[in-house]
């Protein structure tokens, strides 16, 4: 087998995460309409360690390709993927679907099948709904290895083996494991870079593959949970000012704090 | 959810390491394209000489004996108005700082009271007693000037706003705001933000800054090219005369042509004829779509080439179009450390353009098609989009974190300017030749009073930001820069402030912007409304 890396960065269109989330009139779910829409950080984290991957083993990378599944205009956060280095990329439309991560990592499983990949780098988990399972379910349909909340990714192109460095509880935890393998980012991996323009101008000539549910018609896509009710966090109660160390000590004991 | 734990970019480690508590509010990411943390650690910590007096920095300037001085008898009669609240007095081991001092810590009054009235009431008062008895006062909002216009030069009163600081009311069918003078610029505009409009101002200061300062400043800001000027905006004002009279004008119609328009009057007359206590104002609506492009260019020629494209290929999406030059982004690199900078080779100006409008796919073709073809035509070298809301912050930070940086060396002598766009730039480089010819400038060499002068601006309105970085303030490198740079902008028909004003630092200055017959009438009209002066002297009429 000739040494090389085939890398997969499934990405997902989220509400940008700087905008405060509303909810719903109806109770729901979260306000859509109007609001801005970005691809999901963590999975932007994704995209940047692939391309720095292979911008330092030029010859062992073969291939970045971005996928999403999502509505269609999950293909601007493709666009951006592609700009910002990924090669090629598939749209798997599911019009207003919601997915949950089996059915995700499912339609994924089938993905890496077909390109072939032998690296799948994806967010620990999406800011929406912060499941934090598609790459561990991934990794376990696949029966492969998996290093979650990597802070740090190093490929030995010798041994064909990676190593990662993850944030735990009190610290950090190295670990090694040989190809394939499935790697979820966490925040201190690395700083995504900026789109350039250049490159904005060429990634609408790389190839986009659309596809739909319809082509994995047999990963079941019902969802297994049903929300019942969103609501906001109760809104805190306001402190209030006291005016002595005296009366605040006498506060404190009236709320028996102290 | 995570999203207010994500700090991805700008990491802002090294500036709250400096700040206090309340400093540290601003690594928050979401806070931070307003920045106005960012603005008072500025205040407070970047500069490392405490400034002097500015009675002993300029010593020719008297303090006028038709003054009265403060009296016992005078507290007694604001505390008759007041509660203790509204009213602070310098002790031995407090001298009012806050109030004192200016934002760039280049000014440094001697006030021993300040007046914080929660009432236009109060206000009246206050102003009807000071006119009787001859008290000096400086009316002062966010104290966010860049002039020296909102701090006492001897021992005026200050009376400050930030107590009157109510929305009053909004109509959200013609978007008209009505509110009070103290109302803290971002304040208004979040509040805004909820009924869909927005502030037709912005500004680095706008986390401190007041509504009614703006106004008393015509300060222009970020927004100008779009909504422009505040003369256009204000619809109507409420003002607090010297004799204690209260001018109102509040009821905000969009056309009322029956005669002088008054409140035209009080917009940038910097606090001398009369104290804006209230404001109202025309919003817009909020655009549902904005993008941001940040482009390196390799000359003054391909900014202008670029502005010219912009109008005609973005034309009413437009919002913003800023130029910097490359010193000036070295000097933010400096202090923003680890944070990456959009380009990654250095280009001789850099340009940020802002796109606003209510449908995101069309701002998205207008804008691509924009860029493309001034890629192609080579008049624009490299550049970035930004992708997210995160990235759309923080490229503008690269733009608006300058003014922070060039006074993190130790200080900074502002210029704001309005040129005819084709000399805009050429005064920084003049200002770089001179200071260069009179061996004051080294950018390594820490003997040397000055850092960089580096220019960048509002394209947009032709108004140009000189700022000269120093390690400090000295009279050689003030002598060198003044009156020249305002003999160098009259020579090219100019004006010496473009949106910052005349206050205390450029008084002398206005027979370069304003001919005799304009002066003359200036003056009659002071006398005519505040006989006694007794209205931020000292400074501009």
């Amino acid at each position: 087998m000739s040494k090389s890396l085939r890398i997969l960065v499934p990405v997902k269109r989220v509400i940008d995460y700087a905008i405060k989330p509303r909810i719903n009139k109806a109770g729901t779910g979260v306000e859509k309409t109007g609001v801005k829409f970005s691809m999901n950080p963590f999975d932007d984290i994704a995209v940047e360690e692939a391309v720095r991957i292979k911008e330092s083993h030029k010859k062992l990378v073969e291939n970045i390709h971005a996928v999403s599944i999502g509505p269609a205009k999950a293909q601007d956060i493709l666009r951006t993927a592609l700009a910002k280095g990924a090669d090629t990329c598939t749209l798997i439309d599911a019009k207003e679907t919601e997915l949950e991560p089996l059915a995700v990592a499912k339609i994924l499983k089938q993905v890496v099948t077909k390109q072939n990949a032998n690296l799948i780098i994806l967010g620990k988990q999406s800011i929406d709904d912060d499941c934090n399972n598609t790459g561990q379910m991934l990794a376990g349909l696949l029966n492969w290895p998996q290093a979650t909340n990597a802070a740090k990714v190093e490929v030995d192109e010798a041994s064909m083996t990676v190593r990662v460095t993850r944030e735990i509880d009190g610290g950090e935890e190295t670990i090694s494991a040989p190809l394939p393998l499935v790697i979820t980012t966490d925040l201190r991996l690395n700083q995504p870079r900026y789109a350039t323009l250049p490159n904005l101008m060429k990634a609408k000539k790389k190839p986009m593959e659309k596809l739909t549910l319809s082509d994995f018609s047999d990963v079941s896509t019902e969802p297994r949970l049903k929300v019942l009710k969103v609501e906001e966090p109760a809104t805190r109660a306001a402190g209030i000012k006291v005016a002595s160390v005296d009366e605040l000590i006498e506060k404190l004991k009236a709320a028996k704090a102290i | 959810m995570l999203r207010s734990t994500i700090q991805r970019t700008v990491r802002l480690a090294s500036r709250a390491k400096v700040g206090s508590g309340a400093v540290l509010v601003s690594s928050n990411l979401a806070a931070l394209r307003s920045s106005p943390a960012c603005m008072v650690s500025a205040f407070k910590y970047s500069t490392k000489i405490p400034p002097k007096l500015t009675a002993e920095s300029y010593p020719n300037i008297e303090r006028l004996p038709q003054y009265k001085k403060l009296t016992q008898e005078d507290l007694s009669f604001f505390q008759s108005i007041m509660s203790e609240s509204e009213i602070l007095q310098a002790t031995a081991d407090e001298d009012l700082a806050l109030f004192n001092e200016d934002w760039m810590r280049k000014y440094k009054g001697q006030s021993k009271l300040v007046l914080r009235p929660k009432t236009v009431e109060q206000i009246s008062q206050i102003l009807r007693y000071c006119n009787d008895q001859k008290l000096a006062v400086v009316p002062q909002g966010g104290n966010t000037g860049l002039v020296g216009g909102s701090v006492p030069v001897f021992d005026e009163i200050v009376l400050s706003l930030n107590q009157l600081n109510k929305i009053r009311d909004f109509d959200p069918v013609s978007g008209v705001l009505k509110c009070d003078a103290g109302v803290i610029l971002e304040n208004a505009d979040s509040y805004l933000a909820e009924n869909g409009y927005i502030f037709p101002l912005d500004l680095g200061a706008k986390g401190s800054c007041h509504v009614g300062g703006v106004v008393a400043t015509n300060a222009g800001g970020l927004r100008l090219l779009r909504y422009g000027s505040l003369h256009g905006t204000v619809l109507g004002l409420e003002v607090v005369m010297p004799n204690g009279e209260s001018m109102n004008s509040m009821h905000a119609l969009r056309k009322d042509n029956t005669g002088y328009d008054l409140k035209q009057m009080f917009i940038g007359s910097e606090g001398t004829i009369g104290i804006i206590t209230g404001v109202s104002i025309l919003t817009p609506p909020r655009p549902k779509a904005i993008n941001v492009s940040f482009l390196g260019v390799d000359s003054y020629e391909a900014v202008q080439k670029v502005f010219v494209k912009a109008k005609q290929e973005l034309s009413e999406i437009l919002s913003a179009f800023e130029f910097m030059d490359l010193n000036s982004q070295k000097l933010a690199k400096h202090h923003l450390k680890d944070v990456i900078h959009p380009l990654e080779d250095e280009y001789p100006f850099y340009v940020l353009i802002e796109t606003s409008g209510s449908n995101k796919e069309h701002d998205d073709v207008k804008l691509e098609t924009f860029l493309e073809k001034a890629m192609e035509d080579g008049t624009v070298l490299d550049g970035v989009v930004a992708q997210d809301e995160t990235e759309l912050r923080n490229l503008w930070q690269w733009r608006e974190m300058i003014p922070e940086s060039s006074q993190a060396g130790g200080g900074v002598y502002k210029y704001d300017v309005s040129l005819p766009l084709k000399d805009l730039y050429s005064l920084v480089e003049a200002a770089n030749d001179r200071l260069a010819e009179k061996d004051l400038l080294s950018e390594t060499d820490s003997s040397k009073p000055v850092i960089s002068a580096v220019g960048y601006g509002h394209v947009g309105d032709g108004n140009l930001h000189l700022n000269v970085a120093v390690r400090e303030y000295t009279k050689d490198v003030e002598k060198a820069l003044e009156p020249f740079v305002y003999e160098y902008v009259s020579s090219k028909n100019g004006s010496i402030s473009a949106e910052h004003g005349l206050g205390f630092q450029k008084k002398n200055y206005i027979g370069y912007s304003k001919n005799d017959q304009e002066i003359k009438m200036i003056k009659q009209l002071k006398s005519l409304y505040d006989p006694n002066a007794i209205l931020n002297p000292y400074k501009y009429v």
